[in-house]
């Protein structure tokens, strides 16, 4: 084969022994790999609890991993979430999954459950265990370190050791396996590390052909002033969002009880960049280099991040938010729930915590010690116990990232509907509503969004099973990555055939969170949304959301997406997904 | 109910693409829905239903585009590949079919935006919306027109033009709209106040677009005040910018002009340090046209005109220059401002014009116009 190695690792950790599984070729090209294997190999362990030894934590890279072909460093990790109970996974950039292909391996899946507190050491078809008992209590950083020259590496910190619903894996030090509490997946395996690293290539099948797509790609992506403008994504990071969700009135602040925060001017991107001089850091196999870290390795945060720590926490000082961005990461818990749970608590306590709370309630929770041990299970179980369940802003229980939905009703029917909970990636309709990619649309209206949000869904889930960074499609689209697909691979397809993969993938996802029980009744927003305006200003009105309307534009999403009325999976439609 | 497809199917209409009551145009929501009922509705319906898109559009074009684009496909059957740069970039090429056959259509769908079917016209789509099939009928229009004229002059100047071209050229002739005499006066300025700058930004693109001086979403204008540049945001209608502009602050302290234009790093190069302060980004067809038309065939460069050039070429007084949209090393950020340092415009290879003013968009203006006017001028000159 091209582009695929053809060969899954599988590890049982309570045996310590591992194998190799060959899927073979139909079902590569039915799922292409990413999160469309590794939902392959979930489906049947869905309805397992989480810390069922049984239960599989899956990564697994994509064809194009290792290729020339633009942002192809990235991966998917999953499992069922700890935190939400639906399908988890998360997309995660670094080195690692480049690293995993050279290995040899399209995909690892680990089993069962150590006796004791161990590592996996990955090197081409050699895989050995160690006794990583020392490493418990350690942060990722110090891990990382201590791993070095072993190759790119997973690790988890102290949040997940302690419980944290949050908790994340950190990848090459850097890069956060963020959402849905995967990291309590590796400590419920009694897992702390792996690391890998390989000495083979990735068979191109067409390396004209696929030096013609990069070409293309690339040109859409210098074209797209999202990606690569003077303000974009390249010079400043996600970071570069920052402004614009304020000047649109829709950045979440005070725990999403306002839109819009007063000191945006004092907390945006180029404050970070004059203050603390970033240098362009970014994954392997990737020209756009988002990440941004300081001459002393220190990296700056996330947009998602930057928002969380400032406004909703109504906080002021970037040195606060760089050192809360730090410390989530050493810790390995997930910034966005962090900050939202934070924010939940400051509004059950009726006051503005200070830069030192923010940093002390951090480090509480990862180490599982005081208020920390109760924040720790996420800002919807913190709530409900103190009896104040409106004050957490989740969907399916995970906590909604930095865009307020009453500013962009794509964004809320998408946060609604998502299967991994209140997540922005899934359909990530900003790109349309507030960035104007591939096309502007008209943010405060749902109409014609729930066909928006079904065709992004599947059009992501392609991306994330290619693997394929999200970024670089404000610029290129499926069209030209089904070019480098196809020249990788040696299979022919379009960009109209990945889409309908990335339908069946998205589908499978919705086939395991119906049978875990979710439907109509968890793809729904929080009240507030519903209830209370956002902050107008500007010749911008933010009003509460018609729930009317929401419900309208939720019901023609079940419609375009094959569900039936509750959001449930219809027969007919997984035998012709052919998902049966 | 007001559909995103009515109204773009007047913008066809209006635009003189297409001629009333030959747009077939579905959306979908749930169910497809169509503009109208014709005995090709239900072969778009299933191609409709063969893909996973928001919006389907057929039409035969209006002339002169019909005549030309028949002309193009039926002699570059199966693919036709286009010159200029913008719209290469992102349609790539235009598959053409002989059959209004739905499979075929669909295989041709499935792969590429359009598709241009022999003696019944072009269908496209919408992934997202009914705008997107809009830009894409709109940019093979546009990109069909320059192609045409420009191989035409090629092919007359060798003495390789056959009878079957000149007679197109003929009946596109007789279609063609001839060039007025244009004298629009835009707001005077120095401006007072932000409003005035939104204004007259606003104002300064709807002249640009009804004369035919750009396309669908292509082109922008910018104005800098207060040192902050006001400039179109990306994917905008140069027509409708009331709220589609962006303040961007030249200090860069704010980057809440990440949706602007994707040549705002251009426009500020130009503005940055320069008694600049009107920008006005055009695509007219006869300028794109004649900078495509270069004699030196022994050039190292022929396969690279729109990054590599090195020549000094001019259209008349107006220097033209290769460049690419956006950023990097062959951008136009780092040819046009120089050109435009000593001129009041410039051409980039394949591309468009730049036109700057100190004052206000009168100037600029102005020199889009006169600039477009010597270059169609001098096409018929050299025909």
């Amino acid at each position: 084969m091209h582009g695929w190695t053809g060969r899954i690792l599988k590890i049982d950790l309570d045996s310590k022994k591992v194998s190799e599984e060959n899927p073979g070729k139909g079902v590569y090209e039915k799922y292409i790999g990413g999160k469309g294997l590794a939902g392959y190999y979930l489906k049947d362990h869905i309805t397992k609890a989480w810390n069922d030894p049984e239960m599989p934590l899956l990564l697994f890279n994509g064809p194009l991993s290792g290729t020339q072909s633009p942002t192809s460093g990235r991966m998917t990790v999953m499992s069922r979430s700890p935190q939400t109970g639906t399908v988890g996974d998360a997309s995660v950039g670094g080195k690692f999954g480049t690293r995993m292909k050279n290995a040899g391996w399209d995909g690892i899946i680990i089993t069962g459950r150590s006796g004791s507190p161990c590592g996996i050491e990955i090197s081409d078809d050699r895989v050995s265990f160690t006794d990583a008992s020392l490493l418990s209590g350690k942060l990722t950083g110090e891990i990382s370190s201590i791993l070095g020259e072993k190759g790119s590496s997973a690790v988890t910190g102290p949040a997940s050791e302690n419980g944290v619903k949050f908790s994340s894996v950190i990848f090459d030090r850097h890069y956060a396996a963020g959402r849905n509490g995967l990291g309590l997946i590796f400590a419920a395996k009694n897992l702390k590390y792996i690391t890998v690293k390989g000495t083979g290539k990735t068979e191109v099948a067409d390396p004209e052909g696929l030096k013609k797509a990069r070409e293309d790609i690339l040109r859409l992506a210098a074209a797209s002033p999202v990606v690569m403008g003077e303000l974009g994504i390249t010079n400043y990071g996600t970071a570069a969002i920052y402004d614009l969700m304020d000047s649109r009135r829709m950045m979440p602040t005070d725990n999403f009880r306002k839109t819009h925060f007063d000191h945006a001017k004092e907390m945006n991107a180029a404050v970070y960049k004059h203050k603390y001089h970033p240098k362009r850091y970014g994954c392997m196999g990737c020209h756009i280099l988002c990440k941004k870290m300081t001459e002393q390795g220190e990296a700056l945060p996330e947009f998602e991040t930057m928002n969380h720590f400032s406004s909703l926490l109504l906080n002021t000082d970037t040195d606060t938010v760089m050192e809360a961005n730090r410390l989530c990461n050493e810790m390995g818990m997930d910034t966005i729930s962090a900050g939202a749970t934070l924010a939940a608590y400051s509004e059950i306590r009726g006051k503005i915590l200070s830069g030192d709370e923010i940093v002390r309630l951090i480090a509480d929770i990862g180490l599982g010690r005081g208020n920390g041990k109760a924040l720790g299970a996420g800002s919807f179980d913190y709530a409900a116990a103190m009896g104040k369940p409106e004050a957490s802003i989740t969907v399916k229980k995970l906590e909604l990232p930095a865009y307020d939905p009453r500013g962009a009703y794509g964004m809320a029917l998408g946060y609604a509907v998502s299967t991994r909970g209140g997540c922005h990636l899934r359909a990530y309709p900003i790109g349309s509503e507030i960035l104007r990619k591939p096309v502007p649309t008209d943010r405060f209206s749902f109409s014609g969004k729930s066909m928006i949000i079904k065709i992004s869904e599947d059009a992501n889930a392609v991306v994330d099973s290619l693997t394929a960074c999200k970024f670089i499609f404000f610029g290129a689209s499926l069209e030209e990555y089904a070019n480098a697909y196809s020249a990788v691979t040696g299979c022919e397809t379009s960009g109209q055939e990945l889409l309908r993969i990335g339908e069946r993938i998205y589908y499978a996802q919705r086939m395991m969170n119906a049978a875990n029980g979710f439907s109509s009744v968890h793809d729904d927003l929080p009240a507030r949304f519903f209830n209370e305006d956002g902050s107008s200003g500007n010749g911008i009105e933010i009003s509460r959301i018609n729930r009317d309307d929401f419900i309208a534009a939720r019901s023609l999403y079940y419609s375009v997406r094959g569900l039936d009325e509750n959001g449930i999976p219809r027969k007919e439609m997984v035998k012709e997904l052919g998902l049966t | 109910m007001k559909r995103m497809m009515h109204i773009f199917e007047n913008k066809l209409i209006e635009q003189r693409l297409i001629a009333e009551d030959t747009a077939i145009f579905g959306e979908r929501e749930g169910s497809i829905v169509w503009n109208r009922t014709t005995r090709l509705t239900d072969i778009l319906e299933s191609v409709f239903n063969s893909l996973n898109i928001s919006s389907l559009l057929y039409s035969r074009p209006a002339e002169p585009y019909w005549s030309l684009l028949e002309y193009l496909c039926e002699s570059s059957f199966p693919v036709l590949h286009l010159r200029d740069n913008e719209t290469r970039t992102f349609l790539h090429d235009i598959p053409i079919l002989r059959d209004f056959d739905p499979a075929a259509i669909s295989t041709e769908l499935r792969r590429r935006k359009s598709v241009y079917v022999l003696g019944h016209g072009i269908v496209t789509h919408g992934t997202m919306t009914s705008e997107q099939a809009f830009v894409n009928y709109s940019s093979i229009c546009f990109s069909a027109f320059v192609k045409f004229f420009a191989d035409y002059l090629v092919h007359i100047r060798a003495g390789e033009a056959s009878a079957a071209e000149k007679e197109t050229m003929k009946r596109v002739l007789d279609n063609l709209s001839p060039m007025n005499e244009i004298n629009d006066k835009l707001l005077t300025g120095p401006f007072a106040t932000e409003e005035d700058v939104y204004r007259a930004v606003s104002e300064a693109g709807k002249p640009v677009v009804r004369h035919g001086l750009v396309d669908s979403v292509m082109g922008n204008v910018s104005y800098l005040w207060n040192g902050v540049l006001f400039i179109s945001q990306t994917g905008s209608f140069l027509d409708a910018l009331e709220k589609c502009i962006d303040p961007c602050p030249i200090d860069n302290s704010s980057c809440a002009g990440i949706t602007a234009s994707t040549e705002l790093p251009t426009h500020l190069a130009i503005v940055r340090g320069t008694s600049k302060k009107a920008v006005l980004h055009g695509h007219p067809k006869f300028s794109v046209i004649m900078s495509l038309f270069c004699e030196k065939h022994d050039c190292p460069n022929i396969d690279a005109c729109n990054t590599k050039c090195v020549e000094q070429r001019y259209l008349g007084d107006i220097p033209i220059v290769p460049g690419e949209s956006g950023t990097g090393k062959f951008a136009i950020v780092n040819t046009v401002p120089p050109a435009l340092a000593d001129s009041r415009g410039a051409i980039v290879y394949g591309h468009g014009v730049f036109t700057t003013g100190a004052v206000d968009f009168n100037e600029p203006f102005q020199n889009l116009v006169d600039i477009e006017s010597m270059a169609r001028t001098g096409y018929f000159n050299l025909i």
